[in-house]
């Protein structure tokens, strides 16, 4: 079963090169492959039922490294593939009107979801590997080929950066497969008896590497320059699955692997964490206030984003007393956070896509006023830029508010220091809807007209902004999977 | 199961949430929708205030989003719900046609029902939660009219205003997390230091900011941009007024913290003195009334601090009363004088003369006369204040009595010939606030004053209620003094404005200045934050385009240079060392060609020699044994 989730859009995906010819059928069955991908999660999700890893398997491939197909599930990861299904939904629809080589963009998408979901599900360190790199490559192919402007540039700038970071992570994998006895890469076996435990230097170095892949990909400062470039001039479903998908592949290690497979370096070292996730928080945040490019700002804000996701997971490595409940709620809370920004983001950077679909232009100094020709382009702009900004009500405020809540009492001056970001973003929000929206009408020169969204745009912004409302109002729906997964990750940290 | 608690915020709620999603399409319906709704919000609010339920529903793990009602949040519940309902009545007749009626009324079921939870909720999350809707909707309801940009600006300046004092909020409840395990409300005074100071700290700034106490109070200023109804409802039940709830609710732990209280009584008299100055100082009849409301909170703060919450709530419900009738009957002057310039007002009342009525009844009791409300309520509220405090607030109390005389005098004096002479002042406050297009004709007055009449019956009412019942009863106070000085201010005032003496003249220019400039605190906020945020974030910008992706720009710049060098130099040796052994073997080949010649008695001649040589080799080798 999962095995089928994760190859479903792979095989789709071959199915569609064949469709070469037939640009509609080649739309709709992108439509098509992955609104049963939601499906299939959907069933995934309410089939997965007890704690631990489910819905397992497991296929013996290179016995003498201790090498197998390995894959599973917990709650982060269901949570995570779901949210990836949706995503990958929403930019199908958005998708509708793709004129360039439109078989082949959907094969491309196809595949990078199925090394997406392969990530999250992946229960052995080298099919991790695998699937991690391979969205490399597939990601750079969706830059240089459906990009604009500076494209091909960005798209190799984004591809050598992260390749590197992969690289290391490969280096860490390896030693903590070698450190392990018997050699193995499997993760859930790492996770029950974790190597490098009496070797603080050896166990430092391997979180080195394992962390400076991670943070290339999550991206922390100052390893991010790739992000900026790469949005940019990416397509919006590309920007879209960029920073809604790709960037939680490095988050997502840090849970996966970083913490309960490392266990003591990340405690020992926890504070370099927390002091990186604060810096990006704030780092992030400032650089995007002072962007006019309306697609840098959402990419800086990723930074942002992503930095609250590691100030939670520093604090849940950090033990001081009776701070398990705290720990727990840091832990949900980054996970929460994850999927939030998938949803949240993902509609800021469609909704991008629509301003340069109009004008072909992403500079804030050359609109104002849309709010009176593109209402319900506004509202929607709105609405996405509130979730963001964390407004209760919307999923942000419910993954920042647990991280808060749980990092205060364990770092209380990261954690107060890391509060301004909530305020730096809502500035920089809310000065970004004014110069769009409001106040006198202008358009970039040469532009007539701005029309409001149609359906193809507005139905899958829509609902991943619905989707992040549900999670906003009636929390339970997301924590009740997430949170049992989160306690047992605060548990592996502390054995 | 639906409860009446549950319906009281789900009501409002899923109104405004309709109205926001059905767009302009339900822009004919949406008043009577939202007005209907608020009449049963109304209704529910009095049963939850006799019934006092509780209610907690599963949110996060270990933290539930719990509302109750006891005898404080009955009373804000039923204030809220009493002042929204007129002021959406007077708002259906604002509006002009081609408002977006639906975005309006949507927003403000929202900020009501935000203020709704804001006022019941049990713990801290459920409290931050609507306390931060309740900024965003007034953001949005500022800048309502957007097509303006400075309307829009305000409520950015508003919403980021009072986040910055929500981050207390969010630091307050990491701290009660920490030090309780828990985020009730109740449970805060039982918090160990140094939770609790934390904690303290954070829900004073918050109170605040939203409150508009100083430094925070310049946002009220800017906050008048909206219409006149959204002002009517930020100033008296919804926004300033949550965070003197929220003091009130909290003053035990103020209390326990040792230095809270004190503060908070502190900062409320300061603000109640300082901005009441500033109100004092105002040209301009809305700048005026926002200052009057920072200051009067400035009186529930003191009553936090010094523990008298019933007084605290007290005048939280006066005021609210007295601040929305007189912010309609302004907004009234607004929309058929196209002013609400104090000079150009004059003699309003005269020629409105139902609006003039009920404004002049707020004004005399906004000015704290015997009998009406506020008189009593702020003696209630300085109740068992120490002595500086009290001394304090008689001071801020004569402010009260003068700002509040200047806006009386002004509505009901016969227009002079000082009405022209305040012609210049009049085209100057109107560039700070243009009045839109007048969108009430003076035969709808009617609607409008019926709802302001409406919220002055709600200010007599609660008193009411508030002494008798509702709240533990306070120790029966004199008020005399308190009389004494409001009567006494009020009797200067209108003797002064009848000589056609006016406030400028009686202070120094510098301290006019001040004041109609509200102590330059948007200055200092905008040179003290705004600007240096700004620019770091813009250096920042740079330092990261510039050093960071150039330095990465560099490294792989230097990658290629290394290519370029070992292309040059141990390629060209490793190349060199192929050539040579290509050439070398290329000689070999030569040499070997060499026998080849294709003559045949050669290679007859070559078989003989290498016969030869086999022979005698074998010789040699297998030897003589």
């Amino acid at each position: 079963m999962l095995s089928l989730v994760v190859f479903l859009p792979a095989l789709a995906a071959l199915g569609l090169l064949t469709a070469r010819s037939r640009p509609q059928l080649a739309r709709w069955g992108f439509v098509a492959a992955t609104a049963t991908e939601v499906v299939l999660a959907a069933a995934l999700w309410l089939t997965a039922s007890g704690t631990g890893f489910r819905h397992e398997q497991r296929l013996s491939w290179i016995p003498g490294i201790g090498v197998s197909y390995h894959v599973g599930v917990d709650g982060i990861s269901l949570a995570l593939i779901a949210m990836t299904s949706v995503l990958f939904a929403a930019c199908a629809v958005y998708s509708l009107r793709q004129q360039r080589a439109p078989a082949t963009f959907a094969a491309l998408m196809l595949a990078l979801e199925t090394t997406a979901i392969g990530v999250f599900a992946a229960l052995d360190l080298i099919v991790f590997f695998l699937f991690f790199d391979l969205s490399l490559v597939l990601m750079y192919f969706v830059i240089a080929g459906w990009g604009h402007r500076d494209h091909r540039r960005a798209a190799l700038h984004f591809f050598l950066y992260t390749f590197v970071g992969s690289l290391v992570l490969l280096l860490g994998f390896i030693g903590i497969a070698i450190a392990a006895d018997p050699t193995t890469f499997d993760i859930a076996a790492l996770i029950e008896q974790p190597p490098l435990r009496d070797a603080p230097v050896a166990g430092g170095f391997v979180l080195l590497a394992v962390g400076i892949g991670l943070a290339i990909k999550t991206p922390l400062v100052p390893l991010h320059t790739w992000l900026p470039p790469a949005h940019t001039e990416a397509p919006a479903v590309g920007s879209a699955i960029l920073a809604g998908v790709l960037l939680k592949l490095g988050t997502y290690g840090f849970v996966r692997i970083a913490l309960p497979i490392l266990p003591d370096a990340w405690r020992r070292f926890a504070l370099v964490f927390v002091i990186l996730g604060v810096v990006s928080v704030l780092y992030g945040a400032l650089v995007a206030l002072a962007q006019s490019d309306v697609k840098r700002m959402i990419a800086y804000t990723s930074v942002n984003h992503m930095g609250y996701i590691l100030l939670g997971l520093g604090t849940a490595g950090m033990i001081v007393g009776n701070t398990e409940p705290a720990r727990q709620l840091a832990i949900t809370g980054a996970a929460t956070q994850m999927v939030s920004h998938g949803l949240i983001t993902g509609a800021l950077f469609l909704l991008a896509g629509v301003l340069y679909a109009r004008a072909r232009e992403y500079d804030m100094a050359s609109f104002g006023g849309l709010a009176g020709v593109a209402p319900r382009y506004a509202g929607l702009m709105a609405v996405a830029a509130f979730a963001a900004l964390g407004l209760p009500g919307f999923s942000g405020f419910i993954a920042e508010f647990h991280i808060f809540t749980g990092s205060l009492g364990v770092q209380p001056v990261a954690t107060a220091v890391a509060l301004l970001g909530v305020l730096l973003t809502a500035a920089l929000f809310l000065r970004a809807l004014h110069r769009l929206f409001l106040g006198e009408r202008l358009l970039p020169g040469g532009v007539g007209r701005f029309d409001d969204v149609a359906a193809r745009e507005l139905v899958p912004v829509a609902a991943l902004l619905a989707l992040a409302t549900v999670i906003g109002v009636l929390p339970r729906t997301l924590l009740g999977t997430l949170e049992p997964a989160a306690h047992t990750v605060a548990e592996w940290v502390t054995l | 199961m639906l409860t009446s608690s549950h319906l009281l915020i789900l009501l409002p709620l899923l109104t405004g949430a309709g109205l926001l999603l059905a767009g302009r399409r339900a822009d004919r319906l949406a008043a009577p929708v939202a007005i209907g709704a608020h009449g049963i919000v109304l209704g529910l609010a009095i049963a939850v205030a006799i019934m006092r339920p509780n209610m907690r529903a599963l949110f996060l793990a270990g933290l539930p989003f719990g509302v109750a009602v006891d005898g404080l949040s009955a009373l804000m519940v039923v204030l809220v719900a009493g002042v929204t309902l007129p002021v959406l009545v007077y708002a259906s007749a604002e509006l002009a046609g081609d408002d977006a009626r639906a975005r309006f009324f949507g927003l403000m079921s929202v900020f009501t029902a935000a203020m709704l939870t804001t006022v019941t909720a049990t713990s801290l999350l459920p409290l931050l939660m609507a306390w931060e809707v309740m900024g965003a909707c007034s953001y949005a309801l500022i800048g309502f009219w957007w097509r303006d940009g400075w309307r829009a600006r305000a409520g950015t300046t508003a919403f980021l205003t009072t986040r910055a004092g929500d981050l207390g909020l969010y630091l307050a409840a990491g701290a009660a997390f920490a030090g309780l395990g828990s985020l009730s409300l109740e449970r805060l005074a039982v918090l160990p230091s140094p939770w609790s100071h934390v904690v303290a700290a954070g829900v004073l700034a918050a109170a605040a900011g939203k409150s508009a106490q100083l430094p925070f109070s310049f946002w009220l200023s800017r906050a008048m941009a909206g219409p006149s109804s959204v002002s009517a409802l930020l100033h008296s039940a919804t926004m300033v007024a949550a965070g003197g709830y929220l003091l009130l609710r909290v003053s035990p732990l103020l209390h326990t913290t040792g230095w809270a209280g004190l503060t908070a009584a502190w900062l409320g008299a300061a603000t109640a003195i300082a901005v009441g100055a500033v109100a004092t100082l105002q040209d301009d009849l809305k700048q005026l009334a926002a200052a009057s409301t920072s200051a009067q909170l400035g009186f529930v703060f003191l009553a936090a601090g010094a523990g008298s919450v019933a007084g605290g709530a007290a005048h939280v419900v006066g005021h609210a009363a007295v601040k929305s009738l007189l912010l309609l009957g302004g907004g009234a002057f607004l929309a058929v004088l196209g002013t609400t310039d104090l000079a150009r007002l004059r003699g309003a009342g005269r020629r409105m003369p139902w609006t003039g009525a009920g404004f002049a009844v707020g004004a005399v009791t906004l000015a704290g006369t015997p009998p009406l409300a506020l008189w009593l309520t702020k003696d209630l509220a300085m109740h068992g204040a120490p002595i500086g405090l009290t001394i304090a607030s008689y001071v801020a109390a004569a402010f009260s009595a003068a700002y509040a005389g200047r806006a009386l005098v002004t509505v009901l004096v016969r227009p002079t010939r000082q009405a022209e002479h305040g012609s210049r002042s009049a085209a100057r406050s109107a560039a700070t606030l243009p009045p839109r297009s007048v969108s009430i004709s003076p035969e709808r007055t009617p609607t409008a004053m019926l709802a302001a009449l409406a919220a002055l019956v709600l200010a007599v009412l609660v008193v009411v209620p508030v002494w008798l019942d509702v709240l533990p009863p306070p120790a029966p106070v004199p008020g005399i003094l308190s009389a004494l000085v409001a009567l006494g201010v009020l009797v200067l005032v209108v003797g002064a404005a009848r000589r056609g003496m006016a406030v400028r003249e009686a202070v120094p220019d510098a301290a006019a200045k001040a004041g109609r400039r509200w102590l330059w605190l948007a200055e200092a906020a905008r040179t003290m934050i705004a600007r240096p945020v700004m620019a770091s974030a813009t250096a920042l910008a740079r330092f990261d385009d510039r050093v960071l992706a150039a330095g990465l720009r560099g490294a792989a710049q230097g990658v290629e240079g290394l290519a370029r060098v070992t292309h040059q130099a141990p390629e060209r040796a490793i190349a060199g060392t192929v050539r040579r052994g290509a050439a070398g073997v290329r000689r070999l080949g030569h040499l070997a060609r060499l026998p080849q010649t294709g003559q045949l008695h050669q290679y007859y001649a070559q078989a003989v020699v290498v016969l030869v040589v086999l022979v005698v080799a074998a010789v040699l080798l297998t030897g003589y044994g």
